[in-house]
């Protein structure tokens, strides 16, 4: 076990971990943050999907040890849950189970920051490595590109 | 309007429901029997509501809070059970409150399966709302002191049409439930709906888009263990002996323990339970018979030329119309186990005290989950409390509560409050499978390519009927017969979404394809012909209603242009499960020599469509999930053990393969039927018809990824 000190959502963390604890475990289980989902633990899923100074990356097999920069989680994408990404997930009414969701949003706010105004076929090569076992899929990639209009 | 998740003990929600005091409250039972009175009462605002089951309150303040008994895993019940109460109630949906029941035994049917909930709650929710509107017309009528019948409601206000006045449903509340509760209530005309058919986003949209814990895996209690079992690896052995000391050592590690089905080691993180699990040394035995799909494969053959099966069905004199075929027919379809794979993984809370049970997760059937953990621990049913989270995803996983189960002795061994997580590995090799199959076909034609005998034997692995022997075409034909064999396996199997049609539609749709071809008639044609004469007369029993199957069938003709276009390859299918009737048409070109799903066509017939928007999704996840499997769903055994463990070789659809989906509800006029399934059984058989349009092969197996259309141009897979 050892400290590790990170910053969450802007807010500076502790943890008392073994350094090879993936990411995905210290934000679910020690600090409580557990919108960011497992849903394989070898990044097929993308399910586990936050932020590391703004890019996607796959908490689920990044060890704490690693972590160097801020992270961002679903909890801190926006204060009052109105990111462009949450905005159009709601007004297209996107989830079904709504597990995969947040790893989906997450993928999609860090692709739209590269990529702002990008093509149906760009929104499914970004999203293809997130997978929806209820098929939201069509709903997904509509809301990826509503949000890509918004300001 | 907003959705909270119930994450509170029973006494927090009795409480809860005192808090609704000085409002209406009423609940209603949900029982068969009971169902058709719809035994509605309402209760004294003092009196706690104990012996209600599922209710509707009004507060003072306008706000209505409608509980939602059904486990959510995804078919959107949340939402769509609570507007057919409101859109009675003439609520205005901006002031309801929706709040997911606590489980309770009282109500009836209160679990996700079989595409029933709808079906089954629709006149009991309608009356409910009804109910409670008609007590508050009475009640501001009373206190205008005009007539009832010079009153109506809209929009949580009850008005008097000849002044004008309103009263809000808040302030009528108190007064509403002392009116005796009326016996019988009108029901509102179809027409006057202002809910019901319109598209109503899900309610839990803002805590699952802002990532609140809902699902089981979110669960914690302040001082709760983790815990993972490692089981058997191999279906047909068992522990044999294990070997915990380097384990029990491990950082955060607990406790390692031997449970019916395994080893559990308890610890105090997730991850330190995984990595010890991991370093667990057990030896195993053999208990049962240990299979790998070469046997099955081999099973599936000696069975369906020698086996001994169970007939189904018989009408006419099959032998004689085959003796007197002009051509006959024959082909096996065959498809593998296939994992159900929700994306939130098997997971379970409980905490075995001495005066009780404490279970809190997702579950599809929460009262069998209990019946379950009270005989594992002998202890009776109203010990055990029980509280649904939402799931993340079933797709009949969750209707098996072995880890429900599993988490209960965990603690009861133990002795504290556990968590127990499978992780992805342990969900796809423990699961409880879709049973491999085969089925053989024939079809006897006479000289007019009339289908004058057909038969049907199917076997499968653990699954006692293989058939839906009055489905189509039964009916159709005068001389069929349909058999099914069972071939016993250690492998557990279970529903898996559209138990038994998620493979059987594929395979009957793609072998009637073929007959037609057969018999030099267009696949439509041929079925429709089919159809007719079941309309004229039907041979035997048909559980299908055959004006609808027609209906659908050349609905989705006509919008899918068939038989009309150029440089695309269709391929149709036609199916009626769960009482409800969708048709599709897959369009398929050739992308280097490969065939590539474009569009599917999709015209349903679920009778009155609840939420647009969440019918919308479980057609259109119904289609994406039924290529998927039929696409790429490879699952095999070797020597009992499952050979794809995780993502990386167990192969999902995903975005950049999904067709564009073009989808029409048919407004029949009936009342709602299931539509968590029906979708999904189509959609294997209309793809594998578009492919033999494209290629000139046959699909006589899934997943078609492993045929040699998809293997040979290049020698290569795709994946
Ligand atoms: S849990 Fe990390 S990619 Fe699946
Ligand atoms: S919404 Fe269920 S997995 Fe995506």
């Amino acid at each position: 076990m050892a400290l590790f000190k990170l910053t969450v959502n802007g807010k500076e963390r502790q943890v008392d971990v073994e350094a090879d604890t993936p990411l995905l475990w210290v934000l679910r289980d020690s600090l409580h943050l557990v919108g960011t989902k497992y849903g394989c633990g070898v990044a097929q899923c993308g399910a586990c999907t936050v932020h590391m100074n703004g890019a996607a990356v796959r908490s689920c097999i990044l060890p704490v040890s690693a972590v160097k920069s801020p992270i961002t989680t679903i909890e801190g994408l926006s204060e009052n849950g109105d990111h462009p990404v949450q905005q159009a997930w709601d007004e297209v009414d996107v989830p079904q189970c709504g597990y995969c969701q947040a790893g989906q949003m997450m993928t999609a706010a860090a692709f739209l920051k590269t990529n702002p105004k990008p093509t149906l076929e760009e929104v499914a090569s970004a999203m293809h490595g997130n997978l929806c076992r209820c098929g939201a899929y069509h709903r997904i990639r509509e809301a990826v590109l509503v949000a890509s209009k918004k300001k | 309007m907003e959705s909270t998740q119930q994450h509170t003990s029973r006494r927090d929600f009795l409480k809860w429901s005192t808090f609704t005091a000085g409002g209406l409250v009423l609940g209603f039972k949900w029982s068969g029997a009971e169902a058709q009175t719809a035994e509605v009462f309402a209760a004294a605002p003092s009196a706690a509501p104990v012996a209600m089951n599922h209710y509707l309150s009004i507060g003072t303040d306008g706000i209505v809070t409608i509980f939602s008994p059904n486990p959510e895993l995804g078919q959107n019940i949340l939402t769509s059970f609570p507007m057919i109460v409101a859109d009675e109630l003439d609520a205005d949906w901006k002031q309801v409150k929706v709040l997911q029941a606590p489980f309770d035994k009282r109500f009836d049917r209160q679990l996700t399966g079989g595409s029933g909930a709808v079906p089954h709650s629709w006149p009991l929710l309608r009356k409910a709302g009804a109910t409670a509107r008609a007590m508050l017309i009475a009640a501001a009528a009373k206190r205008w002191g005009v007539p009832e019948s010079e009153c109506t409601a809209s929009d949580s206000f009850v008005i008097h049409t000849p002044s004008g006045k309103k009263l809000g449903y808040g302030e009528l509340a108190t007064e509403a439930a002392a009116i005796p509760v009326p016996t019988t209530v009108k029901l509102k005309d179809k027409k006057d709906f202002k809910l019901i058919g319109t598209a109503v986003k899900n309610v839990a949209n803002k805590d699952i888009l802002t990532g609140k814990p809902l699902y089981g895996l979110d669960f914690y209690r302040e001082g709760m263990l983790y815990a993972m079992i490692q089981r058997p690896p191999s279906f047909g052995t068992k522990v044999k002996s294990f070997d915990a000391t380097a384990v029990k050592a491990m950082p955060g590690i607990i406790d390692v323990v031997q449970t019916q089905n395994g080893v559990a080691v308890v610890g105090k993180s997730t991850w330190q339970v995984m990595k010890a699990k991991k370093a667990l040394k057990i030896t195993y035995e053999k208990s049962g018979n240990i299979e790998s799909s070469a046997d099955h494969d081999r099973i599936f053959l000696e069975q369906l030329d020698h086996g001994k099966a169970v007939v189904k069905r018989q009408d006419g004199d099959v032998e004689a119309a085959f003796k007197n075929a002009a051509k006959v027919v024959k082909k096996d379809y065959q498809c593998p186990f296939l994992p159900h794979n929700p994306l939130e993984p098997m997971n379970f809370f409980a905490h075995v005290k001495e005066d009780g049970v404490e279970l809190v997760g997702p579950c599809q059937i929460p009262g069998s989950a209990r019946t379950a953990v009270s005989k594992l621990l002998n202890i009776p049913e109203d010990k055990i409390t029980l509280e649904l989270t939402r799931l993340g995803g079933g797709f009949g996983r969750r209707l098996y509560n072995d880890y429900v189960v599993e988490a209960a002795e965990v603690s009861s061994l133990v002795k504290a409050p556990v968590k127990l997580i499978w992780s992805r590995e342990d969900d796809m090799m423990g699961g409880t499978y879709r049973s491999a199959m085969r089925y053989r076909f024939e079809a006897a034609l006479d000289d007019k390519g009339n289908m004058i005998g057909y038969k049907l034997r199917g076997v499968g692995m653990n699954d006692n009927n293989t058939t839906r022997e009055h489905n189509f075409p039964s009916g159709a034909i005068d001389n069929l017969l349909i058999e099914t064999i069972n071939n016993p396996t250690p492998i557990t199997t279970g529903a898996w979404r559209a138990p038994v049609t998620n493979f059987l539609a594929y395979a009957e749709q793609a072998f009637i394809d073929e007959v037609a071809q057969a018999a030099g008639k267009d696949p439509v044609e041929f079925r429709l012909e089919l159809l007719e004469k079941v309309k004229a007369k039907p041979v035997g029993r048909t559980d299908y209603n055959v004006n609808r199957m027609i209906d659908v069938t050349k609905r989705v003709a006509e919008r899918s242009g068939w038989g009309k276009k150029k440089g695309v390859f269709q391929g149709f299918s036609v199916y009626y499960s769960h009482r409800s009737y969708v048709a599709q048409v897959a369009e398929v070109v050739l992308e280097k020599g490969k065939p590539v799903v474009k569009k599917i066509y999709a015209v349903a017939d679920c009778g009155q469509v609840v939420n647009l928007g969440g019918a919308q999704q479980q057609v259109m996840g119904g289609i994406v999930d039924g290529m998927g499997h039929a696409l790429y769903g490879k699952f095999t055994f070797k020597e009992g053990a499952a050979e794809q463990n995780n993502f990386h070789n167990y192969r999902l659809i995903r975005m950049k393969e999904i067709p564009e989906i073009d989808l029409f509800f048919v407004d029949s006029g009936f009342d709602p039927t299931g539509l968590g399934e029906p979708a999904l059984p189509p959609t294997g058989g209309a793809v594998a018809n578009a492919i033999f349009k494209a290629t000139g092969k046959r699909m006589y197996s899934q997943p078609f990824l492993e045929t040699d259309v998809f293997t040979s141009t290049s020698g290569k897979k795709t994946f």
